[in-house]
């Protein structure tokens, strides 16, 4: 398993630079929480960061979800695992799903608390239901490294530090996006402070209060 | 005053159609149509349901053709789709699509006889073009975000069918059931040459002088296409798939040997097939177009300009029916039910019903094409302008419609109508085959002849005209800058 770095990485919007250049490196066991005003560069960073490791095992949980709206809570779920199984086992899925997978992917969406929508199209479903559906998906699909982009922005409070925790559990590695600086020091053990494209604080969270990092807003 | 853009282009149209129609003819030339049209309203008050039998299995075969033409267009439509970002696959489906069902009909008849095939064929390929299109733009206005978040390794089928298909199946979905409306309509029409549809027994009919029995034929047609959204149900689909092959008729047998034939000397130019080499192949072709490509040519573009005109005209005159600011609940459902009759009704089949009662000219075919036509356009406009708000004061009546409505629905109205140029164009060539000189008219008689070589130049130059037309106005949608909602009906 490959560390995770970013040297001198930087990311261009036309002919202006929006971000870097700036190193990181993502050791195992590293949670990392990405904060910053809107706008500072925390999306793109993350979308970078995609961009640079995909090939190795990534997961992403962009802001816009990217689920399919047609398709059910469980299929979009199913999504994540895509790669393992053939192309014929995915089509019959689609149809007629297995047991097994059934029972592996409500498991997964009763712990986010939406079990009882699994077979609701993603289209029907709240703001908040289709967060979870994402979180779910990315659970389901396992990595060394999972990227999310406001993962838990429209849930609300027990709900949102219990699917931080499960997204935080569920890989070796993360990087989220946060905004919510309180959730981001319960739940990350380092903190990257973003402003203007370039990383101006990184520290471990215990070293650091929610009033500290009010700075960089 | 500078003229817009728009005023401009419109009084260009108007009076090209004037010119054209000094230039046509015009005459009604049978005996006595006002009775004759009496005769077929009777026949329409009063329809004659006892040839049950032969009623019966004509709607059996006109929805199995149209199933199965439709089926196999979709699946093939949706293999080119998939491949459509390649520059042959696209130019190939806009081929196969600017050749008119008929028209393929024709040539499949030569090769493959009255065998169900012939029908199939005629409806599936050009249909494969055009869903190739349909569903092209459809799987490109998906989101692609889907396709990002999926593992990296994942299968390019399994991809494809989870972060694109699915996404725009509704879309998919809804389009093949509305296409599977044209292809009943299609299936009907290629009745006329031969095929056991409805087509079939309305000429018969015709014939007989039999006019109750076409009332009923052309009522159950009405019925089968106004009753499609209750029998036609996605889960009810797989079930119509399977058992409509077996309900094709057996039709002829086959003759190989004429299949193989006409693919390899019939169609080859006669000087080439006689080894005159290309001085001859030219003379031949030079000869072929002067005489019938050109005057053809100039029939067919004359007739769809007028008709274009005719159909603009009475779509604007004709959309305030269904519109909710001009009409009350019962008022607007009968301007309903009076839009979809006209649209219902393939322009072939007006055409055809026409000249039985008016005699041979261009009047019938542009009747014909300005009823179907215009009927589709006022359907549209009409939906549209239920979709404007008006202010609680505005004015009512006349200077609604011409202050309020009209100014607002110009822009789209010009836009449905210049995607139907290339469709009137289409069928303003078939129309030639019952005998109004146009494109069409010296396709068939090749085909009389027995020139297939001569019927498929004359075919080819049709589809290039076709696709002429369609990038013309494409060319003039940019120019007058319509930006068009999505809009696919188009058949």
């Amino acid at each position: 398993m490959s560390d995770f770095v970013l040297k001198d990485a930087e990311a261009h919007y036309g002919a202006t630079r929006v971000l870097g250049p700036l190193s990181i490196r993502i050791a195992a066991g590293e949670r990392v929480a990405l904060i910053g005003k809107s706008g500072a560069g925390k999306s793109t960073l993350l979308s970078l960061m995609f961009d640079r490791w995909q090939a190795q095992n990534v997961a992403l949980m962009p802001q816009a979800l990217g689920l399919v709206d047609t398709l059910s809570v469980f299929h979009n779920v199913y999504m994540g695992r895509l790669d393992r199984h053939p192309w014929w086992r995915n089509l019959v899925t689609l149809a007629r799903p297995w047991r097994r997978d059934i029972d592996e992917i409500v498991a997964l969406l009763d712990e986010v608390g939406i079990g009882e929508k699994r077979w609701a199209p993603c289209g029907e479903l709240s703001g908040g239901q289709r967060q979870r559906v994402a979180a779910a998906r990315v659970l389901y699909q396992q990595g060394d490294l999972l990227l999310a982009d406001e993962p838990v922005s429209a849930l609300d409070g027990p709900q949102a530090s219990h699917v931080m925790a499960k997204l935080t559990q569920g890989y070796p590695r993360s990087v989220l996006a946060m905004h919510d600086l309180e959730l981001a020091l319960a739940f990350c053990t380092r903190i990257v402070g973003l402003k203007e494209g370039a990383i101006v604080l990184d520290a471990p969270s215990e070293t650091l209060s929610s009033a500290a990092l009010q700075d960089l807003y | 005053m500078a003229l817009r853009p728009t005023t401009l282009v419109t009084l260009g149209f108007i009076v090209l159609a004037l010119v054209c129609l000094a230039l046509g003819d015009f005459e009604i030339s049978a005996h006595d149509p006002w009775r004759s049209i009496g005769q077929l309203l009777l026949g329409l008050i009063q329809p004659d349901f006892s040839s049950v039998d032969s009623l019966s299995q004509a709607l059996l075969r006109t929805v199995a053709f149209a199933f199965v033409g439709v089926g196999l267009g979709a699946g093939a439509g949706m293999l080119l789709a998939l491949c459509f970002h390649r520059w042959w696959v696209r130019t190939f489906s806009a081929f196969i699509r600017a050749i008119h069902e008929l028209f393929w009909a024709l040539i499949f008849l030569q090769s493959f006889g009255l065998h169900p095939v012939t029908g199939v064929l005629a409806i599936a390929i050009p249909y494969a073009g055009i869903f190739a299109k349909v569903y092209a733009e459809m799987l490109d206005e998906t989101d692609p975000l889907p396709l990002d978040v999926l593992p990296r390794r994942a299968g390019r089928f399994s991809k494809l069918v989870y972060a694109r298909i699915s996404q725009a199946w509704p879309h998919l979905v809804s389009y093949t059931a509305y296409r599977l409306e044209c292809g009943l309509r299609s299936s009907a029409v290629l009745g006329f040459v031969g095929m056991p549809t409805i087509g079939y027994h309305l000429m018969a009919a015709f014939a007989q002088g039999h006019y109750s029995t076409v009332g009923a034929l052309l009522l159950v047609f009405y019925l089968l296409i106004g009753t499609l959204r209750w029998w036609v149900r996605p889960r009810l689909l797989p079930v119509y798939l399977l058992v409509a092959p077996f309900l094709l008729g057996t039709g002829l047998p086959i003759m190989w040997s004429n299949v193989a034939r006409f693919f390899s000397e019939d169609i080859v130019p006669a000087p080439l097939r006689r080894g005159e080499g290309l001085a001859a192949l030219w003379e031949w072709f030079a000869q072929l177009f002067m005489n019938q490509a050109l005057p053809g040519i100039w029939n067919t573009l004359l007739l769809t300009q007028i008709a274009l005109v005719a159909t603009g005209v009475l779509a604007l005159a004709l959309f305030p029916v269904i519109s909710r600011h001009f009409t009350g609940r019962a008022s607007g459902m009968a301007g309903h039910v009076m839009l979809v009759v006209m649209r219902s009704t393939p322009e072939y089949m007006l055409a055809f019903i026409l000249l039985q009662l008016w005699g041979p000219s261009m009047l019938p075919a542009v009747v014909a094409l300005a009823l179907h036509n215009g009927g589709i356009i006022a359907h549209l406009v009409g939906r549209r302008s239920n979709e404007l708000q008006l202010r609680q004061d505005a004015p009512r009546g006349v200077d609604r419609y011409t202050y309020e409505m009209v100014p607002r629905l110009y822009g789209p109205f010009l836009a449905l109508l210049f995607y139907r140029w290339e469709i009137i164009l289409r069928e303003t060539a078939i129309l030639g085959i019952l005998g109004i000189a146009t494109l069409g008219f010296y396709v068939d008689s090749a085909i009389q002849e027995i020139r297939f070589d001569r019927a498929m130049v004359l075919i080819l130059i049709t589809a290039l005209i076709n696709i002429g037309v369609d990038v013309l106005a494409r060319r003039l949608r940019g120019y007058l800058r319509l930006r068009h909602g999505v809009n696919r009906q188009q058949c």
